[in-house]
């Protein structure tokens, strides 16, 4: 995307909470939503004389994090200290990663407008997450439950030109992420939180230009929208003749707008330095080999198989797999029927639409799911009583086969039968068959839509057009 | 009865054992002791009578019931900057002076399964900063060897209220020589265990990678009954080793026949006295008498410990002391209109000259652009001298060194120049910086009457042979805390 001869340069900051059952150095439960300052301990509260203790489990999640983006993984890592004073930090020091990242060097790959592109992943490091604010009339209380919850910062490089690559990118990561199973990536809980890096340059130059950074955008739609308002406002700006200034601005969702939180003048001098309560972390090549191991195939991979084995498209391919839940629900079920390319279209048009949005099981079995697709393949019903199936299932398991002959749901492929109720809706339709003649072609699908009621929907839809088409042709 | 107070912790043992005392009439023999004399000496920042009283009662109970532990019954005093659990844990700092923390060090832990009465908190340099504990911010610990001296620093308290017949063993922290300088000042045995001996989960951190918890003793014999309760892998300390803990005692009266103790030629460099120098070479032979080889060895790197010391220590004390912001507990300042004004009038009020001095130094070494020059060349040094000590012992079982460039000076002598009071611990840093054990023993007297103390200095995890030389020596000349007597 340009604009007065502007690209822009986009490179994303990712934080994604790790769902371990406790914190990243101390044994408090990570669980959400708790009551404020009930879920910490001597330690996350950083209380004299407490010390931080490695959870294993953070180290597994951040590398497997790592292999699924195809990072390179540190043998020997350390974790540092990033020191400054906010009242949300209670040790005034976070402990992270500086120079020895767990992860490097990897990538993952989007569809973008001029097709399939890599976007590098420069690293993902382990960090501890800070408390929150909240600001009332009494003044500003801390709620250091989230003090400690284990953190992993994906930094990318500055890869993607337009606000759809940035939202590409974050939706596979998101899929990666949840099919390896680390974070439920829930971005309005904050479970997965995303800082925007942006700077313009005139198209066809190298140099990069000064970026800003945006912090606190918390849906895809927000960040569409900052990265469309920052990249007017700089690309004006600078056609005004200003300079852009390195600094954090916040993104309004109110206005849509950007503005200046704080400049790099403004900015803390970290300090970083090793943690001296900390080992360094080790990987051994049998620990990374049993985390490899663990990785479920992911959904690049999936969607090939989708598209080679079973004709799907590349965009249902795509759909199916964008949950690993749904990917593995369509491949169980895809096992059972002789019609995968139906299944997965039942599964987009109608599971999806059951589903709420934030996923959840299918409570039809995939072999009732697969029987569906069959029955509809093999013409034993049609495809509107197969979302009648679906949904009847969904409420109630029942084997759908047995569903069609008790409730008599099979459908009608007698032509004979299927002529006389096409005769008697014509008969009944003089103004219908009167539209079709002067031009109406709409006037035949309503036409359709009575043979249909009549046969209770049973009726073979593609018979009943054919005698409709035949009918008002011969009329 | 001899003097209870008079008591080594293994005649306690052995009386308690023996049904001829009572862990409440050694407890009250010392809450006597304390109330006659800590006026004078200005050991204890808080007294904990009534805890004491209920942790013997339990002690009593423990051992009718046949389930009493080596210390048991046996009260102890300890360092103000080591966790207790319902007792005011202040760092002798206004900042910490109303901090009562709701859990217990580890080494608590281990004292109170024992039930050890805890006399009370004893006084130190504020956040372990100093080497004279003239930087409390709540009184001044006198030498009980000479009440117009120092009693050394950090543990100062430690050492004194040892030393005055105040509590039959305390804990210190030792950082830089925080337990082997006091000890040597006030003429008792202290113990410097090797780095992740002890937990130091519990121990309010100065420099994480250099605090170490030991005890300090009458004698060597009683160092390594103490060391044996605070001991151990907890995994709630990341730098804790896990390995077996020794019976420390095992070695003791084994002798030091054929044992290599080397003279480090860089340990007699500038600075130390010619008391302490002879005093020191007197122990070597003496060594040699009892059959110990004594050779000289050279380690260059100890030259540059000290300035590496200071900048590592410096630069984590300023990290680890961030957390002290007002915000939830410790001191407030009253005067704040915002959140940066809170923070800076915290700790400007809060934190005494020395502290905000370490901090200052500390986020300079750290800050962006002075890093490599400072920070990271320490650790190179750091790095170098771990190298040589490894290089030392190679030839060699002990180093055999001063503690102190000079014995117990004046109250108030150097607390107008900081540098001069840094390069007092000269001796004391590079095993620190090594992470290697060292122990703190009498080796003589100076003219006026002071004690000098030696070190003797092992590889890592060899505090049990450290213990043995130890012993010898005490075995040959003497324990200087029991000849020279309490008040």
């Amino acid at each position: 995307m340009t604009y007065k001869g502007y690209e822009m340069v986009i490179g994303l900051e990712t934080h994604v909470e790790l769902k371990t059952d406790t914190k990243i150095f101390c044994s408090c439960p990570t669980a959400f939503g708790a009551e404020p300052n009930t879920h910490v301990c001597p330690v996350c509260m950083g209380y004299p004389g407490t010390l931080p203790v490695l959870n294993g489990k953070v180290v597994e999640y951040a590398v497997k994090a790592g292999l699924a983006t195809n990072c390179t993984i540190a043998r020997y890592s350390k974790e540092d200290r990033k020191n400054y004073f906010y009242p949300d930090l209670p040790k005034a020091y976070q402990i992270s990663q500086y120079d020895l990242p767990l992860c490097e060097h990897g990538y993952l790959d989007i569809e973008s407008e001029e097709g399939a592109k890599r976007i590098g992943i420069t690293r993902i490091h382990i960090e501890e997450d800070a408390g929150k604010l909240v600001h009332d009339d009494s003044g500003t209380l801390i709620d250091c439950n989230r003090c400690g919850v284990p953190l992993i910062e994906i930094v990318s490089e500055p890869d993607m030109r337009s606000g759809e690559e940035a939202v590409a990118y974050l939706r596979k990561l998101r899929a990666i992420i949840l099919y390896t199973g680390v974070s439920d990536c829930k971005m309005q809980e904050g479970s997965l939180r995303c800082d925007v890096n942006l700077s313009v340059r005139k198209v066809g130059e190298k140099e990069f230009g000064t970026r800003t950074e945006m912090k606190n955008l918390n849906s895809f739609q927000f960040i569409l929208k900052a990265i469309d308002y920052e990249f007017h406002r700089q690309v004006d700006a600078i056609e005004r003749g200003e300079t852009i200034v390195q600094e954090t601005r916040r993104f309004d969702s109110v206005t849509g707008k950007t503005s200046a939180m704080r400049s790099k003048e403004d900015a803390n001098d970290y300090r970083y330095f090793p943690d001296p309560d900390l080992p360094p972390i080790i990987m051994s090549e049998e620990r990374l080999r049993e985390l490899q191991s663990a990785i479920p195939t992911l959904p690049d991979k999936r969607k090939r198989d989708y598209v080679e084995r079973y004709g799907l498209s590349a965009y249902n391919g795509e759909l199916l797999t964008s949950q690993i839940e749904t990917a593995d629900y369509f491949e169980a079920a895809a096992a059972k029927t002789k019609h995968p390319k139906l299944l997965g279209n039942l599964i987009i048009s109608e599971v999806f639409r059951l589903l709420p949005p934030e996923g959840g099981d299918i409570p039809i079995p995939p072999e009732s799911m697969a029987k569906i697709a069959d029955m509809t393949g093999d013409g034993v019903i049609n495809s509107g009583t197969a979302k009648k199936l679906v949904g009847m299932l969904w409420k109630e398991d029942a084997d759908p086969v047995k569903l069609v002959e008790e409730q008599g749901l099979g459908q009608i492929n007698d032509r004979a039968a299927l002529a006389e109720v096409v005769a008697a809706v014509i008969a009944a339709n003089p103004k219908s068959v009167a539209d079709f003649k002067k031009g109406k072609l709409q006037a035949a699908k309503a036409l359709i839509g009575q043979a249909m009621a009549k046969t209770s929907g049973r009726g073979n839809p593609n018979i009943i057009q054919e005698l409709i088409d035949a009918e008002l042709a011969e009329k | 009865m001899s003097d209870i107070t008079a008591m080594t912790l293994g005649e306690l043992r052995r009386a308690l054992d023996a049904g001829e005392l009572s862990s409440a009439e050694i407890t009250e023999s010392y809450l006597a002791a304390i109330e006659k004399n800590d006026e004078k000496v200005g050991g204890y920042i808080t007294v904990s009578a009534e805890k004491a009283r209920a942790a013997a009662k339990r002690a009593d109970a423990l051992r009718a019931e046949g389930k009493a532990g080596p210390l048991t019954g046996i009260p102890a005093a300890i360092k103000d900057n080591i966790c207790t659990k319902g007792l005011r844990t202040t760092c002798a700092s206004k900042m910490l002076g109303n901090f009562v923390p709701p859990y217990d060090a580890h080494v608590m832990e281990g004292l109170n399964a024992q039930a050890v009465p805890v006399l009370g908190k004893v006084n130190m340099d504020e956040f372990a900063m100093g080497s004279s504990t003239e930087n409390s911010a709540f009184m001044t610990t006198h030498n009980p060897r000479s009440l117009d001296r120092v009693p050394g620093g950090s543990s100062g308290g430690s050492a004194a209220v040892v030393a005055a017949g105040e509590a039959p063993f305390a804990l210190g922290s030792d950082t830089g020589g925080s337990i082997r300088q006091p000890a040597a000042f006030c003429g008792v045995v202290g113990m410097k265990p090797t780095y992740g001996r002890v937990s130091r989960y519990g121990l309010v951190a100065f420099a994480s990678s250099l605090d170490q918890i030991g005890p300090l003793t009458k004698t060597v014999a009683d160092n390594a009954l103490a060391l044996n309760s605070i001991a151990g892998y907890d995994r709630r300390d990341a730098t804790s080793v896990d390995r077996e803990t020794p019976d420390f005692t095992a070695e003791i009266g084994k002798g030091v026949k054929g044992m290599k103790i080397a003279l480090l030629k860089e340990s007699f460099a500038k600075g130390v006295s010619g008391e302490v120098k002879s005093a020191v070479m007197n122990a070597a032979k003496v060594y040699e008498g009892l059959g110990a080889e004594i050779t000289e060895l050279s380690m260059p790197s100890l030259e540059y410990a000290l300035a590496a010391y200071y900048v590592i220590s410096s630069a984590e004390a300023s990290s680890n002391l961030a957390r002290f912001d007002g915000v939830r507990y410790g001191y407030r300042s009253e005067n704040y209109s915002d959140i940066t004004e809170l923070y800076l009038n915290s700790r400007s009020e809060g934190f005494g000259a020395e502290v905000k001095r370490r901090i200052m130094l500390g986020t300079f070494a750290l800050s962006s652009g002075y890093y490599d020059a400072y920070y990271k060349k320490a650790l190179q040094v750091r790095t170098l001298v771990m190298n040589d000590y490894r290089s030392v012992f190679d030839r060699c079982d002990l180093i055999l060194a001063p503690v102190a460039p000079t014995v117990a000076y004046k109250i108030g002598e150097k607390t107008s120049d900081p540098l001069e009071m840094y390069m007092g611990d000269v001796c004391t840093v590079p095993v620190n910086i090594g992470g290697v054990p060292a122990l703190s023993m009498s080796c003589g007297e100076s003219s006026e009457g002071l004690p000098i103390g030696m070190q003797l200095i092992g590889p890592a995890f060899s505090e049990t042979t450290i213990y043995r030389a130890g012993a010898a020596f005490e075995a040959a000349e003497g324990a200087y805390a029991l000849e020279r007597g309490a008040f």
